[in-house]
């Protein structure tokens, strides 16, 4: 057989029947569902009288609207909180194991699907949320799709799609000190663009990919989507195997056995081709800060604000200029002058185990600066609160002026109360920088958790690779 | 689903590259459960002045006389003409319910993103893809003419302009076939459940952990 790659391993095994033109009926292993993207779903089936297929592949957590603090008193949005009464009737009428806002285990749908083993290698995975991608740092096929797709999973248990292009994203190289996941991934999406990716499938990969843990892959691919690729994944190796070891849905005994042996065939062969490849050195890459209102809009934080009157191309430059005026600022300007207001350390990218230990490290003993309003920290499940409070984190943020939080999607996208005001400038370890994005009016600037913990200390952006 | 056979509708432009799912439907909007209703907060910030909540009076609040979309010219306008990577950022199926219920049917930019090109053609709407010149010079056209419409042919793959210029687009067999019919796709994807059984038996037989 031809050598293949992941993506083409992953495609293969789950395509149950392929249209002329290519259209293929692909078998979904896990549905992930949270409450805004499947109201519409549940009620469309129900309408059309029909059932779930296979209501054991799906997971159901609210996460999205719910609040971060005072969580005994529920929500207090009307709106919102029927939102997630919703989803817990919908759940409860059909079955579907769902995590509710009490429950431990709740937390962001990208972050409890790998921590609970509901996402293994090799499975496809979808969610009705752009940020699944997260889950192909497994070696699955994991992507977002929109409701009508979301009632299609629920209906048929498959989605009718086209075979991607496939695209290698090879960095090689020891990253230096200071230079996390998240950097790794803005610098790429610098390189080759929000839509660099769009029309493609990315594998991560190279030595550097492979150096990186768990959290790390995941925080790799959960930006793929901000590259414009529905879906990004990575190999499965000894980290990813090791990785889920005794989690509550991991097969055990003698399945444990037989799943690894067929973990281990998840890469992609040798002499695999690719529609095209992109490379990165690691040791070139420095700590990353976006400026604009796009992924791309990014520079290392040693850089300074682009200028405008430098871009030839006349649509990137009246959207350079849009960007710096909604951001409030002045070209050439420094990275490490921008003063921040609000600090957001949480979100699907940046809220595990060790996004916390890398801000805490940073911000273990010092205080927050006066000119910063308010920082958060939002663990992404109750899990990873409980993990850190063991390991005395949350003591660390409290006592450095941070506030500590219940965990959910909060201010990545502001659906809740954490929001910034108009104008407020906010580093943040979230995925999207896009206008009103964090609150009408908001001003983001993508960073990793160590680097919004030390603008956080300093009041402004600073290159913690110093 | 409403079916997409022949347009002719007045364009709009949006001269702006990578406008992104939050600008098309800001996230206040997505708690609704509903799927409908979404038309008066599409482009929200960008079209009124204050700052819109669900359960507001759409009519009552004040409108923002530069967006291109109030301008009275471009009332009624049915055709969206964008820049490259229109829809990126979220699966939110709302940004389409939003544009489809404000009034539009198609909209043709340099390039889309995936997953809101997909979401598009479930709800009706038809995104065209253009070579990046092409788009140019229909932004070219729109601004001489007062009031530019195109006729779009999704069985011909065909956008013809009052000069009678012919642009020709490409679109999946299936897709176009569900869209020119109005075809719920989930009805018949279930036409081939006896064979999403059997895979589903063999898959299970190869990957019992995968059903836990
Ligand atoms: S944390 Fe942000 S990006 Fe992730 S699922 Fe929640 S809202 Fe989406």
């Amino acid at each position: 057989m031809n050598p293949q790659t992941l993506y083409d391993k992953l495609w293969n095994s789950h395509v149950v029947r392929t249209e002329a033109d290519g259209t293929a009926l692909l078998y979904i292993d896990r549905h992930l569902v949270h409450e805004v993207t499947s109201p519409q779903a549940f009620e469309g089936l129900r309408l059309a009288g029909r059932k779930p297929w296979r209501i054991a592949s799906m997971l159901a957590v609210a996460d999205h609207n719910v609040p971060t603090s005072g969580r005994a008193q529920g929500i207090a949005d009307p709106i919102a909180r029927l939102q997630v009464e919703t989803l817990d009737e919908n759940c409860a009428a059909l079955g579907i194991n769902e995590f509710k806002m009490s429950d431990l285990r709740q937390g962001i749908v990208h972050v409890i699907g790998p921590e609970q083993g509901a996402t293994l290698p090799g499975m496809t995975v979808v969610c009705g949320d752009s940020h699944t991608s997260t889950h192909g740092a497994f070696a699955a096929l994991a992507f977002g799709i929109g409701t009508s797709e979301v009632e299609h999973v629920m209906a048929t248990q498959c989605l009718l799609m086209k075979k991607t292009k496939s695209m290698q994203v090879l960095v090689e190289g020891n990253l230096g000190r200071g230079v996390t996941a998240k950097d790794l991934v803005l610098a790429v999406i610098g390189k080759i663009g929000t839509a660099g990716g769009t029309g493609y499938s990315l594998e991560f990969a190279g030595s550097a990919v492979r150096g990186l843990s768990m959290e790390g892959r995941m925080t790799v691919c959960n930006m793929a989507i901000e590259a414009g690729a529905r879906a990004g994944m990575i190999a499965a190796d000894d980290t990813t195997i090791a990785y889920f070891k005794g989690r509550p849905f991991a097969p055990q005994g003698e399945l444990w056995d037989k799943a690894v042996a067929y973990w281990r065939t998840l890469h992609s062969d040798a002499g695999a081709q690719f529609d095209k490849v992109v490379q990165l050195d690691a040791a070139g890459i420095r700590p990353q800060v976006t400026w604009g209102t796009s992924p791309e809009m990014v520079v290392a934080v040693d850089g300074r604000v682009p200028d405008p009157a430098r871009e030839s191309d006349p649509v990137k430059r009246s959207g350079i200029e849009h960007s710096l005026k909604y951001m409030g600022l002045t070209p050439n300007t420094a990275m490490t002058d921008i003063k921040i207001d609000k600090v957001f350390i949480g979100s699907c990218t940046n809220s595990r185990i060790e996004d916390l230990r890398a801000a805490a490290d940073v911000a273990r003993g010092k205080k927050i600066a006066p000119n910063v309003k308010l920082a958060l920290v939002v663990p992404g499940s109750g899990l990873v609160k409980q993990q850190a409070e063991r390991e005395g984190l949350d003591q660390v943020f409290i006592a450095a002026g941070f506030e500590w939080r219940e965990p959910g999607c909060s201010m990545c996208l502001a659906m809740n109360d954490d929001k910034l005001e108009p104008g407020e400038r906010c580093a943040s370890t979230s995925n999207r920088n896009f206008e009103g994005r964090q609150g009408q009016g908001s001003r983001t600037h993508l960073v990793s958790p160590a680097m919004a913990a030390a603008a956080a200390i300093a009041g402004h952006f600073v290159d913690v690779s110093k | 689903m409403q079916k997409f056979t022949v347009l002719d509708g007045l364009v709009v432009p949006l001269d702006r590259a990578n406008v992104d799912t939050d600008a098309i439907i800001p996230k206040q909007f997505l708690k609704s459960i509903k799927r409908s209703g979404f038309g008066p907060n599409a482009f929200d910030e960008w079209r009124y002045l204050d700052h819109g909540e669900p359960g507001m009076d759409n009519a009552k609040r004040p409108l923002n006389p530069d967006f291109v979309l109030n301008q009275p010219r471009y009332q009624g306008a049915q055709v969206l003409l964008a820049r490259e990577n229109f829809g990126c950022g979220s699966s939110r199926e709302h940004a389409p319910w939003a544009l489809e219920d404000f009034g539009f049917r198609a909209i043709i930019a340099p390039s889309f993103a995936d997953i809101f090109f997909n979401n598009c053609f479930k709800n009706g709407l038809l995104p065209i893809r253009l070579d990046a010149a092409v788009v140019d010079a229909l932004f070219n056209a729109e601004a001489k003419a007062a009031g530019l419409r195109l006729k779009i042919d999704l069985e011909q793959q065909a956008i013809t302009t009052p000069d009678g210029t012919v642009y020709r687009f490409e679109v999946e067999a299936f897709r176009k076939h569900c869209l020119l019919n109005g075809l719920d796709d989930i009805g018949l994807t279930m036409q081939h459940g006896d064979e999403v059984k059997a895979f589903e038996a063999k898959h299970r037989a190869a990957q019992p952990w995968l059903f836990n």
